[in-house]
């Protein structure tokens, strides 16, 4: 198995939502993935269409810029959505209710930078970038520490490479 | 509603912690006083308004929100005929902040306690303001919401679409954030796009092209970023007149994105023959003059009058919550102790639910 990083190569909307799909397959409660990425880089797309795949029952995922979290009911537990944007002090974090839905619930979280070392160890690192010459193609970087996510992307990786 | 009713409202949903008194009477309905403790003029370093998310600070303020509204009323609890709560939908400490308190004067007093769908508040307000009669349209934007909502009765709404992705004032603050502008955005992109050429920058018009009232915004900020990135490529840095260029380009999109899909919505709306047709507006797109022009302009053609609660009352606030309140107790409805926090509540169930993404998402 490939060491981290896995750089995949996603040329349009619907193949960033396809992975989405495909890795929140792959995903149980206790998994926080950090969305990183400038603004424009589809961190809020890609998490729409993970979460979706996840619902028993659609319904709206509205950006969580505004309100900082959105939890949702999915098939494989609770989902939290949260774009730390706004946040202006790390003790936010914990009256937010992160630090326990870390260990407990799916987390899809946006500028997680803002965590600081409030970031779980085993998290999955996703960083969407801009390509040069193309208004829709993302390249997408997946950074890890501990072998638990090389054996749980590798289904992934064999697809898209 | 011949009965006279004064009832007080806890709203502790977002980031504002808010008590207000409303009595509803012969003439109309009444604000005695609305008070909101927050935090919205504060800016943080970062761009954006610094939320009050704590619930244990709701906990702390909506004590002292009740004992001022009720001061300033000049009435004490023993006046009050009712008790309403925003019991949803927001972050979970903080509607249970206010639902145990109102829980507590109902438990302590004897008075009924009436829960309250929070964006049923802002649907409402235009029944607080302006005695719209039933069914009007509703463009409702609200905490990264954005839908048109035909309300036929204090608990009955038809969604016909909103945003699959950023709500528009989102859109704004990001615009601000991607051209180094100040927060919150839509009062200084709008300052800038009127300096600005809102042709040069010829700017998506995302879901256009599709038959229904469905908006998307994410798209046009990243074209937004394209075209900044363009002119930083060729020139080196952007001029003053680039950017209110940019900023007159992106208004201009928002505000035929909305206006047509405005005509849409009242389209569906008016099939239905209601006796006074009314559009009403909630929330800050009705601040920005370009966008109320627009609106304003699609009404005058299909003979609708348009209305747009002052601002105050857009954001949030409890006068809402307490008028919303008045509407469901005096239809006979009230809830008692084991009324429950909801996170998520939306408010129609029956309509689909916007799925957006994928190509049709992000692209014109």
């Amino acid at each position: 198995m490939t060491p981290p990083p896995l750089t995949l190569s996603l040329a349009s909307p619907e193949a960033t939502a396809d992975l989405a799909r495909r890795l929140g397959a792959l995903l149980h409660p206790g998994d926080s993935l950090l969305l990183e990425g400038d603004i424009g880089a589809g961190k809020t797309h890609f998490a729409r269409a993970l979460i979706q795949s996840l619902l028993p029952v659609p319904e709206d995922v509205p950006s969580p810029t505004f309100t900082l979290v959105q939890t949702y009911e999915g098939a494989p537990g609770e989902i939290w959505h949260a774009d730390l944007y706004r946040l202006s002090d790390i003790g936010e974090i914990e009256e937010l209710g992160l630090t326990q839905a870390m260990e407990e619930a799916i987390c899809l979280i946006e500028w997680p930078d803002r965590l600081g070392d409030l970031a779980p160890p085993t998290a999955l690192r996703l960083h969407f970038a801009a390509v040069a010459d193309s208004e829709d193609a993302r390249l997408l970087t997946l950074d890890w520490t501990g072998s638990g996510w090389a054996t749980r992307l590798a289904p992934l990786q064999e697809t898209f490479q | 509603m011949a009965q006279k009713l004064t009832v007080l409202g806890l709203e502790s949903s977002c980031d504002d912690t808010a008590a207000a008194v409303v009595r509803q009477g012969g003439q109309g309905a009444e604000i005695l006083s609305s008070v909101v403790y927050g935090q919205t003029e504060l800016h943080s370093a970062f761009g954006g308004v610094v939320p009050e998310l704590a619930a244990r600070a709701h906990a702390e303020k909506i004590d002292l929100c009740v004992a001022e509204a009720l001061d300033r009323a000049g009435l004490t609890l023993g006046d009050l005929d009712a008790v309403a709560v925003t019991a949803g939908p927001g972050l979970i400490g903080g509607v249970l902040a206010g639902v145990m308190c109102a829980k507590g004067i109902a438990a302590a007093t004897g008075l009924p306690l009436v829960g309250v769908n929070h964006l049923a508040g802002h649907a409402l307000t235009p029944r607080l303001t302006d005695a719209v009669s039933f069914p009007y349209l509703m463009l409702l934007v609200s905490g990264g919401h954005c839908q048109y909502l035909i309300a036929r009765g204090p608990e009955e709404f038809t969604r016909l679409g909103g945003t699959i992705d950023d709500a528009p004032g989102e859109a704004f603050d990001k615009a601000a954030r991607i051209l180094g502008l100040p927060q919150p955005g839509g009062p200084s992109v709008e300052a800038e796009a009127a300096k600005g050429d809102p042709r040069r920058f010829r700017l998506p018009r995302p879901l256009l092209d599709r038959d229904d009232c469905n908006l998307s915004f994410s798209g046009l900020k990243t074209a937004l970023l394209r075209a900044r990135d363009q002119i930083v490529t060729e020139k080196g840095g952007l001029t003053r007149a680039d950017r209110a260029d940019l900023c007159a380009g992106f208004q201009q999109a928002i505000v035929d994105v909305l206006a047509s899909k405005t005509r849409r919505a009242l389209g569906i709306y008016l099939q239905e023959a209601p006796a006074v047709p009314v559009l009403a507006v909630a929330g800050g797109v009705a601040a920005n003059s370009a966008i109320r022009t627009g609106l304003e302009t699609v009404c005058a053609d299909l003979g609708v009058q348009f209305t747009a609660p002052p601002l105050k009352l857009c954001t949030d606030n409890a006068a809402m919550i307490a008028y919303a309140g008045i509407e469901r107790f005096a239809r006979g409805e009230q809830d008692d102790l084991t009324l429950a926090a909801r996170p998520r509540w939306p408010l129609d169930r029956q309509s689909p639910a916007l799925l957006g993404g994928g190509k049709k998402g992000a692209k014109a």
